[in-house]
């Protein structure tokens, strides 16, 4: 890119670059099957919670019965997905996003 | 159980009173002088509003905590467990889940692109006024739904902690009087924390309150668990047998989904229960108090960590209630608690003081902890009204002033001039409002504002990162469409009118079965906002390309 374009074109020019193409269906790629699954899944909960109450009030070890664990699970669940999706962005969004941002950087110091 | 828990029990209740009151005054004389700090730090715009981004990600996660734990979570939580078991528990888990969203989808994308509010994300590429107004418009009524609510429940908490009951007197005042005079004071200090301290001032006050809930949840929840031997099965075996309801309290069921003879109330109370759950998980990230603290971190990296720190600290928090309500259910029993409060709210504070007298040396060490804990609740209070107070005053200087009224040419000082005043005149109005609600049941409006949020900002916020057509039009179909599905249908159901324990209960006008909107008015939010998108040709691929190149790399980030 010369350093004759205005920002418009050049976010427009970066807009449509294999890279950052690249980049936004990495990170769609994760986080929208992603928020389906959870949002899913937590609607089973709440779904089973509503109508399946003999399976929910199954005992499993003394008092402890399948709707506790379920519940419990969603905790687990929701800190699992935390922990994978600053892996994901640490790991992979964030140097490609970086590169990105440094090559903006250098045209605009030109 | 014994009858010396209880908590109007006259000799320890003079002494927790007054040990409450100095707890809070301390709390109060603390968070004030952090105020008059933070007030000297506090000089540009962006330090009013985003408390000059120099927060980390721990400090942001913990603010966050503060914002969020709201007394509806630790005290209303903990209570709907203590009575209904593990409905209370159920409750709880939208509110953790919701933060996925904030996560996954909104915090980091909305850090890098806005500067002070939400409108600033959504009017990017949109016609200023008209999206910026709109935003304003939905910022305060979710703000200030959730403000009443907080501030009506502040004004009811007082006379439970500190045991003012019909017939007794307090400094001269009967349990009405005391709880005007709640509410206004709930009210002044909020206005001093956000007028004079800003977003650096609230942030430290909400920081604080976190750390003295999660300090003071651990405390008990420990004691609890001591009390079983750390084993989960025979406290919840003991909360079952306490509670009156047998097995079923360990089950879902008792307060949401309810299963009546009548086929047509059971499938409404089952569909409640689904339009709650998805409101709360969608609604969250559409908090304007929550999305404008992602702005006081340096960057999108440290807005994404403070998230996770705020996942952390409030999933612990809700394992903790978790603790507490089948603990208070357990030790302090059901009918003790509501003989103290019908809704609950009192379970956490009763429970205390119970552990206190087992644990900590008799009367006096239940007195104490029951101060303790009661402090914490004031503290907890304050803090979110202060959030929610900031949040709404800023939307009203920086989008409605600067940006409708001004055309983006007031400067800075004016702008900051502006919002300290919407902060006196929102926080009047609140009190107003919260003493002529006083008396009417006004704690559905929390869930109001997570519907609206849910309706009207989410479905706007989405579509602006991550759909390219979307346009004005649309920005404002899917903000007064989610908002007015919303508003519209809880004013027609049962939670307003129609019965026993509606906001009118002496009138009936209800028509809408559900006393949740959100399974109805989420889908509105969202096919309002593509509706008016695709009817509309405007479209401003420039102005596009800079969003979405500055939301995913953080380039020309505030």
């Amino acid at each position: 890119m010369s350093t004759e374009t205005t920002p418009a074109e050049r976010y427009l020019a970066v807009q449509r670059s294999d890279e950052f193409a690249g980049l936004r269906k990495m990170l769609r790629g994760f986080v929208f099957p992603m928020t389906v699954a959870f949002f899913l899944w937590y609607l089973l909960y709440v779904l089973l919670s509503a109508y399946a109450r003999g399976f929910m009030s199954a005992k499993l070890v003394g008092n402890i019965n399948v709707a506790l664990l379920f519940g419990l699970l969603q905790f687990v669940s929701t800190f699992l997905i935390a922990w994978y999706y600053a892996r994901f962005a640490a790991r992979r969004f964030d140097p490609a996003a970086e590169r990105i941002y440094d090559d903006l950087m250098t045209d605009e110091v030109k | 159980m014994e009858p010396h828990t209880v908590l109007a029990a006259e000799a320890s209740t003079s002494t927790s009173r007054t040990l409450t009151i100095v707890l809070f005054l301390v709390f109060v004389a603390i968070t004030l002088a952090i105020t008059v700090w933070a007030s000297r730090q506090t000089r540009t715009a962006t330090d009013f509003y985003a408390g000059g981004r120099t927060f980390s990600g721990f400090q942001n996660g913990m603010a966050i905590g503060g914002d969020y734990m709201s007394a509806a979570s630790f005290l209303g939580i903990a209570g709907l467990i203590a009575l209904y078991g593990y409905d209370g528990f159920l409750y709880s888990i939208g509110f953790l889940v919701a933060w996925l969203v904030a996560l996954l989808l909104v915090a980091e994308f909305l850090r890098n692109s806005g500067r002070f509010t939400m409108a600033d994300v959504l009017a990017f590429r949109m016609r200023q006024r008209p999206v910026r107004t709109a935003a304003s418009v939905s910022t305060i009524v979710v703000s200030v739904f959730y403000l009443i609510a907080q501030m009506v429940g502040a004004g009811a908490l007082v006379s439970l902690l500190l045991g003012i009951n019909a017939d007794t007197t307090f400094l001269g005042m009967n349990a009405d009087t005391a709880k005007v005079v709640t509410i206004i004071m709930v009210g002044a200090l909020m206005i001093i924390y956000v007028t004079v301290g800003g977003m650096k001032g609230t942030t430290y006050v909400q920081i604080t309150k976190a750390f003295l809930l999660m300090t003071g949840a651990l405390l008990m929840t420990i004691l609890v668990l001591a009390h079983y031997k750390f084993n989960l099965s025979s406290l919840l075996g003991d909360a079952a047998q306490q509670s009156g309801k047998g097995d079923a309290f360990l089950q879902p069921g008792l307060r949401y989904g309810k299963e009546t003879a009548d086929a047509a109330e059971t499938f409404y109370s089952k569909m409640d229960l689904l339009s709650l759950g998805i409101a709360l998980v969608l609604g969250t990230a559409g908090l304007p108090h929550i999305l404008t603290r992602f702005y006081t971190v340096p960057t999108a990296r440290i807005a994404r960590k403070s998230v996770l720190w705020a996942i952390g600290i409030i999933g612990t928090f809700y394992l903790f209630t978790l603790a507490l309500g089948f603990g208070a259910a357990a030790l302090v029993g059901g009918d003790e608690i509501t003989a103290q409060d019908k809704a609950g709210n009192t379970a956490a504070p009763q429970l205390a003081q119970a552990l206190g007298i087992d644990y900590l040396g008799g009367d006096t060490g239940g007195a104490v902890l029951l101060a303790v804990i009661a402090a914490v609740a004031f503290a907890t209070i304050l803090a979110v009204v202060a959030g929610l107070t900031l949040a709404s005053s800023s939307s009203v200087a920086h989008d409605f002033y600067a940006n409708v009224v001004r055309r983006g040419a007031a400067p800075e000082r004016d702008e900051v001039r502006v919002a300290r005043i919407a902060a006196l005149i929102i926080g009047a109005i609140a009190i107003a409002l919260s003493i002529f609600a006083q008396s009417l049941n006004v704690a559905f409006l929390v869930a109001l504002a997570f519907a609206v949020a849910a309706s009207a900002n989410l479905p706007a916020i989405l579509y602006s990162l991550f759909w390219r057509r979307f346009n004005t039009s649309g920005a404002l179909w899917a903000i007064y469409g989610g908002l007015f599905a919303a508003v519209f249908l809880v004013f027609f159901s049962p939670v307003v009118s129609g019965s026993a324990t509606a906001m009118f209960p002496d009138h009936d006008w209800h028509w809408f079965p559900l006393s949740n909107p959100g399974i109805i008015s989420i889908p509105v939010g969202f096919l309002c906002g593509w509706i008016g998108t695709v009817i509309s040709k405007e479209s401003d691929a420039d102005k596009y390309a800079e969003l979405e190149v500055r939301a995913l790399t953080g380039h020309g980030a505030h």
